[in-house]
Order: C-alpha cells, then sequence, then structure tokens
C-alpha cells in the first residue's frame, strides 16, 4: 500500500473507535483516518457529539449525599477512635 | 500511582486537590474537621458507587458508613501504594460487593466482538456503494444540552445506567460520574486498561442509544 492511503474507515468501525480517540489512544495513523471521515460525515460527528454530550451529561448528574443520622453517628464513630 | 499510566483523560478529576499527607495527617491527629469535610465530599460518590451494586438506598448508606468505619480501622495499615480516595473506593466496592447477592464473578471481560450500535443500522459489508456507512445515520438530538438534565431525560439517563451489566454500571459511575481517571478505576476495580477501556465504551453507547431510543419515540410520526 503505499504510504498515506490508508483504506477509508467506513463508518460502521469508526463508532467502534470513539472511546479510544476520546481517550486519545489511537496511534497517530489511525487518529489521522478517523478525523478525516468525521470532517466528511455527518452522521458520525453527530454520532460523536452525541458520545460527547452523553459524558458531559453523566458528570453533571446531581450527586447523592449521606442523610444526617449516617454523617452524625460517623462523626461520633470518629470522635471515639480518635480518642482510643 | 502504581501502574505507569497517565493517559490523558478526556474527563477532568473532580477538584479534590488537598494532597493525601494533609488528609492523613489530619484524621490522624484526630481532626474532625478533616474528616468531616472528607465525609461531606466523599460520601456523595461512594453512595454512587455502592448503589451499583446493591439495590436500595438505605443498604447502600450502611456500605458507605462501614467503608468510613473500615477507613479508621484500618487507615494505620494505608500502605500509600495508591491515592487515598483509590483505597476508600476499592474499600466500598468489596463491601458492596459482598453485600450484594449477585455478586460479580471474576470472569473476566471478553466480549470485544460485539458491536455497540446495532448492525442494520448500517449499509451491508457487501454495498456496491457505500458499504459499511449508515443507512440510518443518528440525527442531532432537539433539544438543548441543558435540558438532557431535566425531567424525562433525566429519568431516561438513570434507566439507563441501572439497566447497564454491573461491569459497565461500575466504570461508567466511576469514570463520568465521579470523573475518576482511567487509572484510578482500574486500580479499584482490578480491571485492565483494555478491559476498563472496552467497558467504558459499551456503556456510554448504551446510555447514548437510550437517549436516541427516547427521542425517536417522540418525533411526530
Amino acid at each position: 500500500m503505499i504510504q498515506g492511503e490508508l483504506p477509508e474507515l467506513p463508518c460502521r468501525q469508526l463508532v467502534e473507535l470513539v472511546t479510544d480517540y476520546l481517550e486519545d489512544r489511537l496511534p497517530p495513523q489511525e487518529r489521522a483516518r478517523f478525523e478525516a471521515h468525521l470532517a466528511d460525515c455527518e452522521y458520525c460527528e453527530a454520532y460523536l457529539e452525541q458520545i460527547r454530550q452523553t459524558i458531559r451529561v453523566l458528570g453533571r448528574l446531581p450527586e447523592e449525599s449521606l442523610s444526617v443520622e449516617a454523617r452524625d453517628a460517623l462523626l461520633t464513630a470518629f470522635r471515639d477512635w480518635a480518642r482510643s | 500511582m502504581g501502574r505507569a499510566d497517565s493517559s490523558a483523560d478526556s474527563v477532568e478529576r473532580r477538584p479534590d486537590s488537598r494532597d493525601d499527607e494533609t488528609l492523613l495527617e489530619g484524621i490522624s491527629s484526630g481532626d474532625e474537621r478533616v474528616f468531616s469535610e472528607l465525609v461531606s465530599s466523599w460520601s456523595g460518590g461512594m453512595l454512587r458507587l455502592a448503589l451499583v451494586y446493591v439495590g436500595s438506598r438505605a443498604v447502600a448508606e450502611e456500605v458507605v458508613q462501614e467503608a468510613w468505619l473500615t477507613v479508621l480501622r484500618d487507615l494505620r495499615r494505608f500502605e500509600r501504594r495508591s491515592a487515598l480516595r483509590t483505597w476508600v473506593l476499592g474499600i466500598v466496592v468489596n463491601l458492596a460487593r459482598s453485600r450484594s447477592r449477585a455478586e460479580r464473578r471474576s470472569i473476566p471481560v471478553a466480549l470485544a466482538d460485539e458491536p455497540v450500535v446495532d448492525p442494520s443500522r448500517f449499509r451491508p459489508s457487501h454495498s456496491a456503494s457505500w458499504p459499511d456507512h449508515w443507512a440510518l445515520g443518528p440525527v442531532p438530538w432537539p433539544v438543548p444540552e441543558e435540558a438532557l438534565l431535566a425531567g424525562e431525560t433525566r429519568e431516561v439517563i438513570l434507566g439507563a445506567i441501572v439497566g447497564l451489566p454491573a461491569a459497565q454500571r461500575e466504570v461508567i459511575v466511576l469514570r463520568d460520574l465521579e470523573g475518576a481517571s482511567a487509572a484510578e478505576t482500574c486500580n479499584v476495580l482490578g480491571l485492565t486498561d483494555t478491559n476498563q477501556r472496552v467497558l467504558l465504551h459499551r456503556g456510554r453507547a448504551r446510555v447514548r442509544e437510550a437517549l436516541e431510543r427516547y427521542f425517536d419515540a417522540m418525533e411526530p410520526t
């Protein structure tokens, strides 16, 4: 194969590489192929954007928090522990 | 940091910048304020992690309390081979796993061949034109990102997380909900770097798919 002329990356494969791409784990040539496809394919672009949105939204889900009783019990336990 | 893995993480860690030494000193010297702040800032994440394994909120709280008591009990034995938070999260995982009936058996994760997108969404591989390209490509979601956190879509997301296989759920909770790094997640869960990534890949794809299905169903026909 002529250098620099890797076969085009089809959509079916691109979606499987999305996490490796986002985690920066693709070798440079693969990354270039990935980005070249992306620039030309609005569906894959939409797919990647949806994955990114998903990640951002997951990171903003409301936090859980411990009940006041559980917290108080822990602080009491801490005091006992510190004294021992 | 045991494993030499400092790959660029796509998600920033939470700003827990107080370093472990300060925390450990504070706790060891019986400084209640240090302990209390730590309980406040870490318990939320610990609860979410416990909820991966145990069905009820009440049991998850017990797990978190037990984890903190274990931390106090074993603090002097903490060897600092990992970050304090990694060690604490590992304790939560161990306790929660042993509480849960459906304890995850240590079957190696070997499912790399299953596609994350329904194969029928693509044109056939033997197709004369555009083989393996989208036949039915995704369309941008009809709401701004902000709206995804509101009302029904939030329920869709939470439902999708609950519906994930446990191995994917624990990775997505640590990585995407708690903002842990890949290396930390591998440490806490005892996963290889590759398996961690495969599980994350599948988990995220499923949550995206759940949102897509929700929006598709809303489309006027």
